[in-house]
């Protein structure tokens, strides 16, 4: 199962990329885990430098911008290529 | 030639070639938009409404509907095109760019990348972090945290809407000059004990960096943060100029000169004060500061509050004490709210 992360302090941007990842996910029709991010000790455990930032399977794949629904499509079934 | 034969072949130059068509139709039709709002406020209030021209309630309903449209395509217009220039620059560019800067040349970089950066004050956390731990000095760092939101588009934007390119350009001048003097002091101080430990030890780490982006995608994203920054202020745009509308029209001129104006010295510290608690209203605010302003307020006043509405707020404050200690927090005030003071008092003494 592919691990989602959204790091973000709470503010309306991530939670607009919490939705987003969401939609994403079950869109995608196979199960992830989406795990919200928002202790600035742990978020800054990624190389990132402004929020809100995705991560799939400890991958940061962007930062600092809310991404279009679709790319985070294609974050997701690359990730899951990966993994097989 | 049938065109949808031909468009296979040359898929990039065709689309490149749409997207010039339809930015140059989309300015084209904001132009003439914008060209059409003074006749049509007019027509409005004094032939379909049939107010007098000289009555308190027909000056009021022409500024409103006058302004209105005109900000909010202003606001679209401009941030489109300050979007526009920002998908040129990032947060990690901005970094790398200040890396290895000596204080004082330092301080002027980071200012000036400072308005141009993308930013959210949700991001200052990470962003500090990052810069410190990346050996850019503390006073560099701050000069970037205070020129970035500070200069905000959105209250540029206004300003230039309401009170002309001049007014825009003392803003922005005069918040680079802030952020430089003060990231120096503040380095000056050697603060450096005051960051909260585990900023330091945290890993030095690198960033997602060198994202290649064609033209359509840089004009996506613009027209993007487009509607997300008009759909987030335009309702205070509205209530705002309402407001300035009223005092326009009902207020009698001069009525504000002796607690706004520059005789009264107590005004512009009292008038920082006051703008520390507001932050998100800062697109509201303008308007009725300029309204206030037709009616004797003085300038380097109206300056001083509204760099202090978006310059010092209190969610930004307490998002930077998860990593500062209670000394630099106050520093952090204390040196702006004394720099948008002399600000302040300098307007009033020289215009």
């Amino acid at each position: 199962m592919l691990t989602v992360k959204v790091l973000g302090s709470g503010c309306a941007n991530c939670k607009k990329l919490e939705a987003l990842a969401r939609q994403a996910v079950e869109a995608s029709g196979s199960p992830a885990e989406i795990i919200k991010v928002t202790q600035y000790e742990e978020i800054m455990k990624y190389p990132i430098l402004s929020t809100p930032g995705l991560v799939i399977n400890e991958k940061l794949v962007c930062s600092g911008r809310i991404p279009a629904p679709a790319e985070i499509t294609a974050w997701l079934a690359s990730a899951r290529q990966e993994k097989l | 030639m049938d065109p949808s034969v031909s468009s296979p072949l040359l898929p990039s130059r065709n689309s490149a070639a749409r997207i010039y068509l339809l930015i140059g139709a989309a300015a084209l039709a904001w132009l003439a938009a914008y060209s059409l709002i003074q006749p049509l406020a007019d027509w409005l209030t004094f032939s379909a409404l049939a107010l007098p021209r000289n009555s308190p309630l027909g000056q009021s309903i022409a500024f409103f509907l006058y302004d209105i449209p005109k900000i909010i395509l202003l606001l679209g217009g401009m941030i489109f095109l300050i979007s526009f220039l920002r998908t040129f620059f990032s947060a990690e560019r901005t970094r790398a760019l200040l890396g290895g800067k000596r204080e004082g040349v330092g301080n002027v970089l980071a200012a000036m990348l400072g308005i141009v950066t993308p930013f959210c004050s949700c991001s200052a956390v990470p962003l500090f972090i990052g810069f410190v731990e990346s050996g850019i000095p503390l006073g560099v760092t701050f000069s970037f945290l205070i020129a970035a939101p500070t200069i905000n588009e959105v209250a540029v934007v206004m300003l230039f809407g309401l009170f002309g390119w001049k007014v825009a350009g003392l803003y922005i001048a005069s918040g680079l000059v802030i952020a430089i003097l003060a990231g120096m002091v503040i380095g000056r101080l050697k603060m450096e004990r005051y960051v909260e430990d585990f900023v330091w030890q945290l890993q030095r780490q690198g960033g997602v960096e060198g994202e290649k982006l064609d033209l359509q995608i840089r004009i996506r994203r613009s027209w993007e943060s487009v509607k997300e920054i008009v759909g987030k202020v335009w309702l205070y745009v509205v209530i705002g100029i309402a407001v300035g509308a009223g005092i326009h029209g009902y207020v009698p001129v001069s009525a504000l000169s002796s607690i706004m104006g520059k005789q009264a010295w107590w005004s512009v510290p009292a008038a920082v004060l006051l703008g520390i608690p507001l932050y998100s209203n800062a697109a509201g605010v303008i308007p009725i500061v300029s309204a206030l302003m037709e009616k004797g307020a003085s300038l380097g006043t109206a300056l001083a509050f509204m760099m202090s509405v978006v310059g010092l707020s209190l969610p930004e404050l307490i998002i930077l004490r998860r990593i500062l200690k209670p000394p630099l927090i106050a520093v952090f005030v204390g040196v702006i709210a004394a720099a948008i003071i002399l600000t302040g008092y300098l307007f009033n003494l020289i215009i």
